[in-house]
């Protein structure tokens, strides 16, 4: 079988601007696609993260005083849909999956080149959509979750317009999956074998595997509960003889896997990132591999864990509560391998590796409080409550935002050709690691001791502990300044990074900062060691870099 | 060499394994316990405290360890270990976290079923048909299981409707209706719940129970109080603006108070 490795449909190089304006075209670049998304998810990470602020200044009194009730539940549905689907889904699949996956498998491009380009430009549309939505007759207001009857008892307009930008966002998310599990299984470099792939590209994998097994599940659910809007029809309004426990079963069949579409990428970004900082092989490839394999299988099967309150059956409890427990085992494999990645290396203490070992630390707490929400004596007390927000932010902010800010550090000289500066990503990092800290922490003790989420009043004794944890969102925002400026510096007037400031094997950087647009001169080379550091081989580097 | 090393892993775990367990005794995070649910609640939540504390230090100190130990010192140059796996390592930490997870799944179970969580599963297979006109599943039961035979008829009736934004209690002895729920220490309680229109959740803290209330699908919950007290009614599910404001209050009396306030309320005395 041959390959060809040219994109054989992408036009004239001359048909597509150049510089900047690049950027906003209808570009086929895999590399600038990917730096779209990046740019793209971090504006709306940005909006947000405004809106996060909103939310904690509301919560610092007890009493509803900042912003009307109803525009408070507007700004969490916001919120969890902006960050979910607009920033950390496409930035930690759709930013790093476009600009390494080719690099990764030996490729010039993605499989389907234009389907790539319509993935990510279904995303601005549909963001702007969705935050507009709020100045038209106010925006959906019934939670990122959308249960039914609230979903379909507030306002029609602002939870249509939801609907309609998840799904668009949703069917970007599947052009996307399909496209990634194209280019990682039949684009791949003659000689080079799976089990030599970088393990971002494994991780990419199951992720993708995932997306495109459950989110299609999500947009027929989607669409019911619009018919129930718009067409009155009875799927899920209990007045008309519709069920709503089917409406949740459906919606967690797709969002649980939602948190893996999440981590699972970061996963795979960490492995990337740890062995280069730490001049080390990563430790436990092949178990590595089985583990994400793993994570994928189990994650399908978990999602009524999130329905222990709902009535659920007593063997269906027991089931999920089993079914969930067990990802730690795969995920505790990971997390063991990583340190032992560290475990006698020659660690660089910048940025990049500090973010990375504060996502270790953080996902470790998010974990272990994931393991006892799985079991339903402990979850039917603290389900709906800030207990469970602490949780999923320790693994969607301590892991995934972690992740992205320190691939963001290792892979910036790659996208620039600049360094960024280092001191500043420590002072980023410090800054960022306290806050995160002093936000969510805090927030365990609030749900086990009665406070629920989703509300804008709450019971005086909780104030203390959530001025705390405003000082914590505070200082998360003020984090965003060093990074913006640091970003901006560097752009500017950034010293020069050369083509390997890491001195690193995989193939993205063995080729020149930022790359051609073949991704390199001549012939892709064939890294079939991309993880060859370590002592008894110091001048393979040399070797690769002839 | 190796024997040094041995010990020296061997003490920390120990130190670390101690560490964890003073923790879980004496952070104390919880609530008052107010239900005959809630001690064996804490019990689950100590051990699961325990094992995370564990965990959770440890790991961080052998990232922090790493970091410190490993750092590259100035001016230094070259590659760390070339150590690309260990396969009895390996094994060891697939092995040891699937035997913590088995363990803390069984011993979630037994809690479970010491809660009474199995018994509406048992109710399916009595062949009790006397409430098939409604689909009453669901609900977490409480109390030792060895009661569910005698549940029936010592048991307190309560129903309670939730609507944006409030809850009604309905007595059907006495034909009381209620915004506030009025309970004895000491005796089960056991709520019929459906709602009006969205879905709500009846939460109390201190009882550590919680069930969604769901239009169109009554639920159960039982429950049995232990102390007199007042404590709060939370809902739990997103159900519109006001949902923070929608609280209430389980006010719990000894037997004689409940007895009272039942004859002043009741309309079927007057």
């Amino acid at each position: 079988m041959t390959i060809s490795l040219k994109p054989s449909n992408s036009p004239p190089e001359k048909l597509q601007p150049t510089g900047w304006l690049k950027y906003l075209s209808f570009s086929l670049d895999h590399k600038v696609i990917g730096l779209q998304y990046l740019v793209c998810g971090f504006l709306f990470y940005l909006i947000g993260g405004s809106l996060a602020g909103a939310i904690r200044i509301e919560l610092i009194s007890p009493i509803s005083d900042f912003m009307p009730r109803e525009v408070y539940n507007q700004v969490l549905t916001l919120h969890g849909t902006i960050m979910i689907f607009l920033w950390i889904v496409p930035v930690v699949n759709g930013a790093f999956g476009n600009y390494l996956i080719p690099f990764y498998v030996g490729a010039r491009d993605m499989a389907f080149p234009r389907l790539n380009a319509v993935a990510f430009w279904l995303i601005p549309p549909s963001g702007l959509m969705l935050i507009t939505s709020y100045f038209i007759n106010g925006a959906a207001q019934s939670g990122w979750t959308a249960y039914p009857p609230l979903s379909i008892t507030t306002p029609a307009a602002g939870q249509i317009i939801w609907i309609l930008s998840v799904l668009l966002l949703g069917g970007s998310s599947i052009f996307g999956g399909i496209n990634f599990i194209a280019t990682i299984l039949k684009l791949r470099r003659p000689g080079l074998k799976l089990m030599q792939l970088p393990m971002y590209c494994w991780a990419m994998l199951g992720t993708s595997i995932l997306v495109v097994l459950s989110t299609p599940v999500l947009a027929g659910t989607l669409i019911l509960l619009s018919f129930d809007i718009v067409a009155h029809t009875g799927f899920f309004n209990p007045s008309l003889g519709g069920n709503v426990i089917v409406y949740q079963h459906l919606f967690w069949f797709y969002s649980h896997p939602a948190v893996y579409i999440m981590v699972l990428p970061a996963f795979g970004l960490v492995s990337e990132i740890l062995p280069i900082h730490s001049r080390k092989p990563l430790f436990g490839y092949t178990t590595m591999v089985f583990s994400i394999m793993g994570i994928v299988v189990l994650g399908l099967v978990v999602w009524a864990h999130h329905m222990f309150t709902s009535g659920t059956p007593p063997w269906m409890r027991l089931f999920f509560t089993i079914a969930t427990a067990f990802i730690a085992v795969p995920t505790g494999i990971k997390f063991f391998n990583w340190v032992a990645t560290l475990w006698g290396g020659k660690i660089s203490l910048n940025a990049a590796m500090l973010f990375s070992c504060g996502f270790i630390i953080n996902f470790v707490l998010g974990g272990i409080t994931g393991v006892a929400l799985a079991q339903v004596p402990f979850d039917v007390h603290v389900h709906d409550t800030y207990f469970v927000v602490a949780h999923f932010h320790y693994i969607v902010y301590g892991g995934s935002v972690f992740v992205i800010f320190s691939s963001i550090y290792h892979w910036f000289p790659k996208f620039t050709g600049k360094m960024l500066n280092e001191n500043l990503g420590r002072f980023h990092f410090i800054i960022t690691f306290i806050g995160f800290n002093l936000c969510f922490a805090p927030q365990h003790w609030l749900g086990l001791n009665g406070m629920p989420r989703r509300v804008a009043e709450y019971d005086p004794q909780f104030q203390l502990i959530n001025q705390i944890s405003s000082v914590g969102a505070l200082l998360m925002a003020l984090s965003t300044l060093p990074f913006l400026w640091n970003i901006l510096q560097s752009i500017l007037y950034g010293e020069e990074a050369g083509d390997n400031p890491w001195e690193a094997l995989t193939p993205e950087w063995l080729t020149s900062s930022p790359p051609p647009v073949e991704n390199w001169e001549g012939e892709a080379p064939l890294v079939i060691e991309p993880y060859g550091y370590g002592e008894k081989d110091s001048n393979k580097i040399q070797e690769v870099m002839k | 060499m190796p024997k040094l090393s041995a010990i020296l892993t061997l003490t920390l775990s120990l130190i670390l394994g101690i560490t964890g367990v003073w923790i879980a005794y004496n952070v104390d995070m919880l609530p008052v316990s107010a239900s005959m649910n809630a001690p064996v609640y804490d019990e689950l939540y100590r051990v699961l405290f325990i094992i995370g504390c564990i965990l959770f230090i440890g790991m961080t100190a052998l990232v922090i360890y790493s970091l410190i130990q490993f750092r590259r010192r100035p001016g230094e140059t070259g590659d760390g270990i070339d150590l690309e796996g260990n396969i009895t390592l390996e094994i060891f930490w697939t092995a040891v976290p699937a035997i913590v997870v088995l363990f803390v799944g069984l011993y979630s179970y037994d809690i479970y079923d010491r809660m009474g969580g199995m018994q509406p599963l048992m109710h399916d297979h009595s062949g009790q048909m006397d409430n098939q006109t409604e689909r009453v599943w669901g609900g977490i039961g409480s109390g030792p299981i060895e009661n569910s035979s005698t549940k029936n008829s010592s048991s307190l009736p309560i129903e309670l409707t939730a609507m944006q934004f409030a809850f009604i209690f309905h007595y059907p002895k006495g034909d009381i209706i209620s915004g506030e729920l009025h309970v004895p220490v000491g005796k089960e309680v056991s709520l019929k719940m459906e709602s009006k229109d969205v879905i709500h959740a009846f939460w109390v803290p201190q009882f550590r129970l919680k069930q969604d209330v769901i239009p169109g699908q009554p639920t159960i919950l039982n429950f049995t109080p232990t102390k007199a007290g007042n404590f709060p009614i939370v809902c739990a599910e997103l159900c519109g603006p006001y949902h923070g404001g929608m609280r209430s209050n389980v006010i719990v009396d000894e037997q004689e108070d409940f007895d009272t306030w039942l004859k002043e309320n009741s309309k079927e005395s007057i």
